[in-house]
Formats: structure tokens, C-alpha cells, sequence
């Protein structure tokens, strides 16, 4: 036996699995186990101490609670708006990085970009709450300049809840808007303004267009980075907050409501993948060809 | 209409332009007539695409100026020049058609829809791309993207189209079918073309007027039969068209003519080109079809100086064949091109054959001391 070596692809498929293997594990185990145990629990009522029946009645009460409804809404919103302040924002970095600086400067421009991931979120966010809080860095500084009589609190507005998101995403939209920038040839632009073009035109119909895919999966990673995100929002924007992450929370933790967290959690997800397909169909992009960019 | 005639396409006065620690174009002025095709020729880091993009507007020079017809182009942006380039690579827009590609200049300059698609499609027919408006860039051959290129740039009607070495990337047999195409567009359109390459065979193919480029500087200006018969120095005459140079030390000078012995020791008569003395260092150059071969010393014209050599291979190339051969005595080797008859097309290597050439057809220089440092 020893010297008649296994048939090539029977061995190949067996080194194959194996280091599939804890892919799938981690696939399986933690993702589509847990989501089918959780669709199951939201298509059930329970009627009396341990008895449940199928039921729509978590579906139902998401349609019938207006507080539901209107934190979903506006999570949705809030997320778009806070994907479209980070494009606005990593767009020059992104094209700094890629187009202006050169070799080391490149390389320690990205450094700058990351090293805030160095530390975990809660820290990160805490340093936000102990700049903006109101005995904090920012409303002292305000008093000191003259520019307000009393420290306002700048905590737990809709606005420092987009900064904290913006904040956390930003290096999302960067790094694959940095992939795009780098492969456009700088011979298309200076062709662009050699015949004539000017700087918008040449951004409208060249580089986006060129970075689009880039775009597009900066923005659905950004998207539902923070659709799902809880800690920025929950510190950050602290009981006003009204994240859809905080709801499910509370109807896991603090309600021992599972059911209805579970149909809150799929809500969510139908949410994110509505969302990202309008945003693939708008743009006129391709899943496959925008998932290889990101 | 004389007036304007006489106001030269393109006029650079005194152009300067130093990179950190060298020189890349060195106090340059020439002009270029309206209508005709300019190449400018030159090694890799000789300065010429410096030269290109200054003309363009995309590098600024330190000193001198451009005017193009006749306007000064000091403070004029990129965008605004009356100046189209044809890039290395096309840099045609992947993410437009052929149509939108030769339409972008016309939208920029606020050209209507319906007039733009018009221009275009007319723009597309002048060069044989007639209804390949709607097709992607790159769904064309090479051939048919450099005419989408050049189309372009010529939609734009400018007064002079710039072209950075747009055969550089096709293959031989391309090279040649678009050197052809250029030549019958710049014709047919009428507009100052402005050319810079590397490849001597196109530049004289291409052209009216050639500026050979070494180290930010021209070496010789003037139409491309002057560059090949009367090179000004010894860089033209050995960049120029094929040649096989003889270094060695001048003996005598006799007039126009000089002899000179090269490192092996072979005696070469040729004729001067600027001052040569009696013991300077110098160079001669002969060309291939400018010698001739016999098998014997009688078969070869009476009156000129007889060598004898050794053939080392034969270098079969249709009519562009050769022989390499080595002169019996100094070891010098020597490419001489061989006649179309065929005559000599059984010679083998280690034949002995003689050969002679005029000495007013060998070219003497004497030896510049090595420039820029």
C-alpha cells in the first residue's frame, strides 16, 4: 500500500474540506444554526407558561406598535445619512491616499487611518462621551472662548450619535474607496481635463463612475455596520437614542420577550438586504462585482 | 491667409525645466509650421516627454515659453489650450462608448446633445469608424482604439495634436499598418501633429521635421533625410538610422578628409565633420548600405580604399538583409548591408570577402568630452 499513492483528487478533496473546515464550523454553527432557532421562535406564541403556538403575533404587534415602527424608520434613516456623511468624508482621504501622496506618506497616511481601531469600540466612544459629556473637554473649552455662558451638554443628540458613527465607519469607506482610486490610470483624468474638462466634470464622469464599485461597497459595508451597531448609539445618544439594535435588546435582556426579539432581529435583517439591494439596483452595480472591492 | 501661414503652429522660446537633480529640458527653442508633422527623437530620459507635457500644460517650466499659434500659453490651463494629446496607453474612457468618448470634449465645451452626437458620428466616419459609435472601448483592435484616440482630440479641432509614443505598446505588424494611418490622418486632417517616440524608423517614416533629443537638448533639427545623410554629431549619426562606428585617433587630416587609425589598428579614411586635429580622439561612422562587398578585391569599384574580412553570420531579413562580418586584421566587426539580388545569399560564416566603401560616405567626429555629468 505504501507505494501506490492515493488518487491525486481524492487527496486534494480531503486537504480540501479540511481547510474548509472551520469556515463551515463557524458558518454553520454560529450563524445559520442560531437564525433558524431564531425564525422559529418568532413564528410562535406563547399562550401559557411553556406552551406556544405558530402564530404571526410578533410580526403583528411590530405593525401595530407605533414605537416599532418609528424606531425602525428612523434607524433606517439615520444609517443612510450617517453612509452618506462617511462617503462624503473618506472620499478625500481616500483620494489623498491613492492619488496624492506617494509611498511611505501613502502608507502612513492609512496608519493614521487605522490606529483608532487599535483600541476596542467602548473605549473609543467612551473618549467621545469624555470630550462632549457636559462636564467634559469641548462645553469647557466653549465657556473658556467665550462662545457659551453655562457647559451645554452635547451628549445624546441625534447629531453626536452621527459623529460616533461616522467616526467608527469611516476606515470601512476608506479602504475600499482606496482600492478604486488606485486602479483608475492617471492618464484617464489628465486625458479628461486635457479635453477640456474641468474638476466636477472630470469627478462625475470619470472617477465615480470608475469607483463605483468601491463606492457602493464601502457604502453597503458602512450601511450595515451601523444599522447594526448598538454600543455609539446606546452611549452616545443614551436614552433618547432609539436605535432598532436597543429594541431587540430589550426584548431579549429586559423583557425575557425572545419572541418577539427574534422578529424584531429578522425585521432587521429584511431591512439591511432590502436596503442594500435598492442600493445595488440604483447604482447599477453588480453583488459579486462590488463583494470582490470590498 | 499668407499672414497666418507664417505664423509658426507651435514656438518655444529658450524651455527650461530641472527635476531635482537633473536637467530634463535645457534652455530648448524651435518652432513648428502650421500643418506639419513634427517628431521629436529621443532615447528614454532624454527629456521628450517632459517636453510633450509642458506643451500640453501639464508640467510647468521654469523658464522660457510656449506660444501656440501664436498665443503664449504662460497662464493657460490644460483645459483651456488649444492643445489635444494622444496618449501613451489611449487613456480612451472604459466607462463610456466610442461615441461618448469622441463626444466628451464637445459636452465640456457646452456643445448641445443632438449637435454633439451629430459631430461625433462624422468625427467616428473620417476615420473609418463609421457606426462603431455605440460599441465599448474595449470590444476594438488596437488599431481601431488609436483611431477612437486620435478622433477624440481631432473633434476638438486644435490647433496642434500632441502624440506621446502611441505605437509604443502595439506589436511589429501593427507598428507598421498604423505608422501608414497616422501619416494619411495628419494628411488628410491638415493639423499640426507634435510626436515624440524613441523609434528612429518612425520618426523618419512620420515626418517633415525630426529635433533628435539628448540630455534636455536638440542635437539636430531638420527633415529626416538631412538626419540620415548629414548628422551634425556623432549621437544623430549613431542614433539615426543603422551604422557601425569606429573609434579610434585621427592620424592625418587632409582637407575634408581624415585618417584615422581605430583601437585594433585598421587605417579608415572618412570625411570630417567639424574640426578634427591630428592626434585627436575620434569616431567615424559608415552605413551598412553605404559599403560594398565583393568575394574578391576586383568585383568592387575602382578607387576607393579595399578592405578584406571575415564573414561572422548572416543577418537574412528580406530586403533589409545584412552581413556582420570582421575586418581580417584589427578584429573590428562591421555590418554591410547586402544588394537585393540575392548574389550573396549562399555566403557562409568564415568566408572570406573583401569590401570598400567612399570615404566621403564615412562620417568623422571628433570625440566630445563626456557631457553632463
Amino acid at each position: 500500500m505504501p507505494d501506490t499513492p492515493a488518487p491525486a483528487s481524492g487527496f486534494g478533496r480531503l486537504v480540501l474540506a479540511l481547510l474548509l473546515a472551520p469556515a463551515l464550523l463557524w458558518l454553520v454553527g454560529l450563524i445559520i444554526l442560531p437564525h433558524v432557532d431564531l425564525g422559529v421562535l418568532s413564528f410562535r406564541e406563547r399562550i401559557a407558561p411553556r406552551q406556544y403556538v405558530a402564530s404571526l403575533a410578533q410580526y403583528r404587534a411590530f405593525f401595530s406598535e407605533p414605537l416599532y415602527w418609528h424606531v425602525f424608520v428612523r434607524t433606517a434613516l439615520l444609517s443612510a445619512l450617517a453612509t452618506a456623511l462617511t462617503l462624503l468624508l473618506a472620499f478625500p482621504i481616500a483620494w489623498t491616499i491613492a492619488k496624492l501622496a506617494r509611498g511611505r506618506m501613502a502608507a502612513l497616511l492609512f496608519l493614521v487611518c487605522l490606529i483608532p481601531f487599535w483600541v476596542s469600540e467602548t473605549v473609543r466612544t467612551l473618549g467621545w462621551m469624555i470630550l462632549l459629556r457636559e462636564s467634559g473637554v469641548l462645553p469647557a473649552l466653549l465657556v473658556h472662548l467665550g462662545l457659551t455662558a453655562q457647559p451645554v451638554e452635547l451628549l445624546y443628540h441625534d447629531a453626536t450619535i452621527l459623529v460616533g458613527l461616522v467616526y467608527t465607519s469611516l476606515l470601512f469607506m476608506v479602504v475600499p474607496l482606496v482600492g478604486s482610486l488606485e486602479s483608475l490610470d492617471n492618464s484617464l483624468i489628465e486625458a479628461a481635463y486635457d479635453l477640456g474638462g474641468r474638476g466636477w466634470s472630470v469627478l462625475r464622469e470619470i472617477v465615480i463612475p470608475h469607483a463605483a464599485p468601491g463606492i457602493t461597497a464601502g457604502c453597503i459595508v458602512v450601511f450595515m455596520l451601523t444599522l447594526g451597531n448598538y454600543l455609539t448609539p446606546t452611549l452616545l445618544g443614551g436614552k433618547n437614542s432609539l436605535w432598532f439594535t436597543e429594541q431587540i435588546y430589550t426584548q431579549f435582556i429586559t423583557r425575557f420577550n425572545w419572541e418577539q426579539g427574534a422578529a424584531l432581529g429578522f425585521l432587521l435583517l429584511a431591512l439591511s438586504i432590502a436596503m442594500v439591494w435598492l442600493g445595488l439596483k440604483a447604482s447599477g452595480q453588480r453583488f459579486t462585482a462590488v463583494m470582490r472591492r470590498a | 491667409m499668407a499672414a497666418a501661414g507664417a505664423t509658426p503652429d507651435l514656438e518655444v522660446r529658450s524651455l527650461t525645466k530641472r527635476f531635482a537633480d537633473h536637467l530634463a529640458v535645457d534652455d530648448l527653442s524651435f518652432s513648428v509650421a502650421r500643418g506639419s508633422f513634427f517628431s521629436i527623437l529621443g532615447p528614454s530620459g532624454c527629456g521628450k516627454t517632459t517636453l510633450l507635457r509642458m506643451i500640453a500644460g501639464f508640467i510647468q517650466p521654469d523658464r522660457g515659453d510656449i506660444a501656440i499659434g501664436g498665443r503664449s500659453m504662460a497662464q493657460v490651463a490644460p483645459n483651456r489650450r488649444p492643445v489635444n494629446m494622444v496618449f501613451q496607453h489611449l487613456a480612451l474612457f472604459p466607462m463610456m462608448s466610442v461615441a461618448q468618448n469622441v463626444a466628451f470634449g464637445l459636452a465640456r465645451r457646452g456643445v448641445g446633445r443632438a449637435e454633439r452626437t451629430r459631430r461625433a458620428e462624422a468625427m467616428l466616419e473620417r476615420v473609418g469608424l463609421g457606426g462603431a459609435g455605440h460599441k465599448r472601448t474595449d470590444e476594438l483592435s488596437g488599431g481601431q482604439r488609436q483611431r477612437v484616440a486620435i478622433a477624440r482630440s481631432m473633434v476638438l479641432e486644435p490647433t496642434l495634436l500632441l502624440l506621446d509614443e502611441p505605437l509604443g505598446a502595439l506589436d511589429l505588424k501593427l507598428r507598421e499598418h498604423m505608422k501608414l494611418e497616422l501619416k494619411q490622418l495628419q494628411s488628410a486632417f491638415g493639423t499640426t501633429f507634435v510626436y515624440i517616440t524613441h523609434d528612429q524608423s518612425e520618426a523618419l517614416v512620420l515626418s517633415d521635421h525630426v529635433g533628435v533629443m539628448n540630455h534636455g537638448r536638440f542635437e539636430q533639427l531638420g527633415p529626416p533625410q538631412e538626419l540620415y545623410y548629414s548628422p551634425a554629431t556623432a549621437f544623430v549619426a549613431g542614433f539615426v538610422g543603422a551604422n557601425n562606428r569606429l573609434a579610434g585617433k585621427a592620424l592625418a587630416v587632409d582637407g575634408a578628409i581624415v585618417e584615422l587609425v581605430t583601437s585594433g589598428g585598421w587605417l579608415v579614411r572618412a570625411r570630417r565633420h567639424g574640426a578634427v586635429t591630428a592626434g585627436a580622439a575620434v569616431e567615424a561612422f559608415v552605413r551598412p548600405e553605404a559599403t560594398a562587398l565583393g568575394r574578391t578585391r576586383s568585383e568592387l569599384p575602382a578607387g576607393q580604399p579595399v578592405h578584406d574580412g571575415e564573414v561572422i553570420s548572416l543577418l537574412f531579413d528580406g530586403a533589409n538583409s545584412a552581413v556582420l562580418l570582421r575586418e581580417r586584421d584589427s578584429g573590428s566587426t562591421l555590418r554591410i548591408a547586402l544588394p537585393q539580388t540575392g548574389a550573396y545569399a549562399d555566403l557562409q560564416p568564415g568566408a572570406r570577402v573583401s569590401f570598400s566603401f567612399d570615404p566621403e560616405r564615412a562620417i568623422c567626429f571628433a570625440t566630445a568630452a563626456p557631457a553632463h555629468a
